[in-house]
């Protein structure tokens, strides 16, 4: 208690004017550090690990979807259960380890403290223990693969009664309690950090940074800190009540005759739909907690490289919180055929289409930004656009999806496959990219190599619609999902197997195109371009060179441009160029 | 040099501004506390208060966190009291939910977590007192170590009481032959009371945490941190449970 927080402080000054910092061992500054940036690259790096398991783990998928015989490496011809463990470890990784550490924790870390003025976290030893009890978690995850029996295989929902009863498959004694320790000790760890970064953004402003001149970013690492603070503990409870079910012979989700193996198992009035309820009210709220700080990011990033204002700052923010908002209402449309009672149907048909309205708002305020904008075509801008046509793409068949009527058709199907990894996947990991390249030199002191990042993204781009996209057609078709084989019995699927060759193909190409991100990345650590102290000409607060005192915000984070015949960006607090 | 630990007024000057009362944005307030304010000229502190505002926030989040915990749980046990199984034979829909009457030792506990609640109070009350605080701060002795001692080990105390009360409730329970997984009421009411009383017991770690944290932290700021915060933890597990009770006795 007496120690981090002064510590944090005297590490922290490593500018080039800075204090001589105190003297610390190696581990201590760059392991076991309370340093946010520090954090933040670890959470980056912990993210890096777990996108390369999960993307390897969908490449297994896609080889043995389009050639069923083919034998896998390391593995075998695979069985039916294989191919389930793959798929629930694919998405557990992805949902947890990728999309919600990269975007919230790890760009958080990185550079939250320092746009809003402050030097640090507000609970530093706290964030240093979330980091680290979310790679402990990951380690926990990652070991299901080594048990007997292996990995899970009910989906990264884990929906009882599978997920409930021990005999009902073989991942799902020994592997299916790791995966729910895993996840509760992850639930932990995400709440812990957004505690500290609620903490840090309501306390640690510096003087003039009133709510309405936050820069886009913080308000959208606001709302998903609090959106995770508020449903993080309900995946927990579930959790915990699930273990019961299985180990303490209590019957929550377990219904009364379920017949499982031949055996019934079923002793009580439990019910399924009470998982479901209790895992989408965290699911879909979750969803916004990988998506929210993209848009901010974007938002952020598109005013930069328009050289305009971001249009309609103040209704940016407040669709941010209203998507918050709306995001807690809107959990039953992943439950349409789960035979809950139809007029709840209704009900979330209804919220969901709603929460189409803000989301439009802010694709009307980004295209506004770049229409007619100075744009300055580098990297990270190739990327915000990437993000701006993924949300575009993924997002039209949201409220497709969001009828009931029709999502009894599609729910099973590659179409809903096809929407959450447009939407949620590529245009997340493409805020994802836009950010490591653009706050790259605040990581490393060095830019990413331009021309290479160019080719990454186009290479990503097309291989993404080209995998991604011709998923709906084989949803449309009625091609369902989390089928490990189309081949054998389901002749009228027959047809499909070019287009899922197509798919993988394409797959296979996505993901070597980020064999050029990796390479990039490793090389510019130490050969890249030296970066300026603010080499994207920005505004808000991380680029800021002053370096002494606490800075005094004057203005909103977006002045680009508004001041013709002068510098066309006047940071947030930067004097103004002529005072009157 | 700091006058005093409690909060000051802030002068707003709303009038005078000529924009429509409003202060201009460089006075409103933000997490910081202003201009001059940089008491100490330490670098990244803005006033004697926001070591203490941090913590305090960061417990209020972390509990907001953990009331959903209690809510998920209500909301299944609302779940399951209403759920059922259609009997084949009898062509009836029917339900294995017995309701539980409780125990009535759980009333006097209550009172007593109640009462724990107070003398939290009256303990977290005497890190505050200005005088006090003065001394502390001078050193010229621990007057807020002696007077908050004797209401932590009260506190301790009650809340051992409390939880041997919970423990002896569900003995009866128990004498009563009924296994946990008999029946859902059952095993919602082992449920509550045991994570109530899991979060219990880390209330008492962390009072007697404070209770040496008392004696052994240096900085007057941090004992006022461990004391405050161990009794917002406290007050809201007390409140949490009179609401869990309120749900086991609306039940019964």
């Amino acid at each position: 208690m007496t120690d981090p927080i002064e510590s944090a402080q005297a590490i922290q000054h490593s500018g080039p004017n800075a204090e001589p910092r105190r003297r610390r061992s190696w581990i201590r500054r760059y392991i076991f550090t309370t340093d946010h940036r520090t954090i933040g690259i670890q959470y980056l790096l912990l993210a890096l690990i777990a996108v390369i398991i999960g993307a390897s783990l969908s490449l297994l998928m896609r080889l043995h979807l389009a050639w069923p015989d083919l034998p896998m490496p390391f593995w075998g011809v695979m069985k039916p259960e294989d191919y389930l463990a793959l798929v629930t470890m694919h998405g557990t990784l992805m949902v947890f380890f990728v999309l919600t550490t990269a975007p919230q924790s790890g760009f958080a870390n990185l550079v939250l403290p320092e746009q809003i003025g402050s030097r640090q976290m507000a609970l530093p030893l706290l964030n240093a223990a979330s980091f680290w009890l979310t790679v402990l978690s990951l380690l926990v995850l990652v070991s299901a693969f080594f048990v007997p029996g292996g990995a899970p295989i009910s989906g990264w929902t884990s929906y009882p009664p599978l997920s409930a009863i021990a005999a009902s498959g073989p991942g799902q004694a020994l592997g299916m309690d790791i995966w729910l320790v895993s996840i509760g000790i992850f639930c932990i760890a995400s709440t812990l950090a957004s505690v500290n970064m609620l903490t840090t953004i309501v306390a640690e402003r510096c003087e003039g940074m009133t709510l309405d001149r936050m820069p886009l970013t913080v308000w959208s690492w606001l709302v998903a800190s609090m959106i995770t603070v508020l449903v993080f503990s309900v995946l927990f409870a579930a959790a915990v009540l699930l273990l019961c079910d299985r180990h303490l012979g209590t019957a929550f989700f377990v219904p009364m005759g379920d017949l499982v193996n031949g055996q019934i198992v079923g002793h009580g009035d439990g019910t399924p739909l009470l998982w479901l309820h209790l895992f989408w009210f965290f699911g879909h709220p979750e969803v916004y907690i990988a998506i929210l700080p993209g848009m901010g990011i974007t938002s952020s990033l598109l005013a930069n490289f328009s050289r305009r204002p971001a249009l309609g700052y103040r209704l940016m923010a407040l669709t941010t919180v209203l998507i918050g908002l709306l995001g807690f209402l809107v959990w039953g449309h992943h439950m349409f055929v789960s035979g809950m009672n139809p007029y709840a149907g209704t009900a979330f048909a209804l919220t969901t289409m709603a929460i189409a309205v803000p989301s439009t708002a802010k694709v009307l305020s980004w295209i506004g930004t770049i229409w007619g904008g100075n744009l300055r075509l580098t990297t990270p801008m190739l990327f915000s656009l990437g993000f701006l046509s993924f949300f575009i793409a993924g997002g039209v068949t949201g409220p497709l999806l969001a009828l009931p009527i029709l999502d009894a058709y599609l729910h099973n199907t590659f179409f809903v496959v096809a929407h959450f990894h447009l939407i949620m996947a590529m245009a997340a990991i493409f805020s994802v990219f836009a950010g490591v390249y653009y706050w790259f030199p605040l990581m490393a002191g060095r830019q990413l190599h331009e021309g290479w990042g160019k080719v990454h993204f186009w290479l990503t781009f097309l291989a993404a619609y080209s995998t991604f996209f011709p998923m709906h057609l084989a949803g449309l078709a009625g091609e369902p999902r989390h089928y490990s084989q189309l081949s054998g019995g389901a002749a009228s699927m027959a047809a499909l197997i070019p287009l899922q060759r197509y798919i993988s193909i394409s797959a296979i190409v996505l993901v070597a195109a980020q064999l050029i991100f990796l390479t990039n990345l490793i090389w510019s650590v130490w050969h890249g371009k030296l970066s300026l102290a603010n080499p994207w000409q920005a505004t808000t607060l991380e680029w800021s060179t002053a370096s002494d005192g606490d800075p005094i915000v004057l203005r909103g984070p977006y002045d680009y441009g508004v001041h013709p015949g002068q510098s066309d960006f006047l940071p947030q607090d930067a004097l103004e160029p002529n005072p009157e | 040099m700091p006058v005093t630990f409690t909060r000051t007024p802030v002068d707003t000057e709303r009038k005078h501004t000529g924009i429509g009362g409003k202060p201009p944005a460089s006075r409103r307030p933000t997490g910081g506390g202003g201009d001059g304010d940089n008491w100490d000229g330490q670098r990244g502190r803005k006033g004697p208060r926001q070591l203490l505002t941090r913590w305090r926030l960061g417990v209020f989040f972390a509990l907001i966190g953990d009331m959903m915990f209690f809510v998920a749980i209500v909301s299944s046990f609302f779940v399951s009291q209403a759920g059922g199984h259609f009997d084949p034979r009898t062509h009836n829909y029917i339900s294995t939910w017995r309701p539980v009457s409780v125990p009535s030792i759980l009333w006097l506990n209550t009172a007593v977590l109640v009462l724990s609640s107070i003398t939290m109070e009256m303990a977290r009350r005497q890190l505050f007192r200005e005088i006090d605080v003065m001394e502390e701060w001078l050193g010229m002795g621990r007057p807020a170590l002696r007077r908050a001692t004797p209401w932590l080990i009260a506190t301790v105390l009650l809340g051992g009481v409390f939880l041997s009360g919970q423990w002896l409730a569900w003995e009866q329970m128990w004498t009563d032959k009924v296994l946990l997984a008999s029946d859902p009421a059952r095993y919602f009411f082992y449920l509550i009371t045991g994570f109530h009383g899991a979060h219990l017991i880390a209330g008492i770690l962390a009072l007697l945490g404070a209770l040496a944290s008392l004696t052994f932290l240096r900085r007057v700021e941090y004992r006022q941190i461990v004391v405050d915060c161990t009794a917002w933890y406290w007050h809201c597990m007390g409140v949490f449970w009179l609401f869990l009770f309120a749900l086991l006795v609306s039940a019964q």
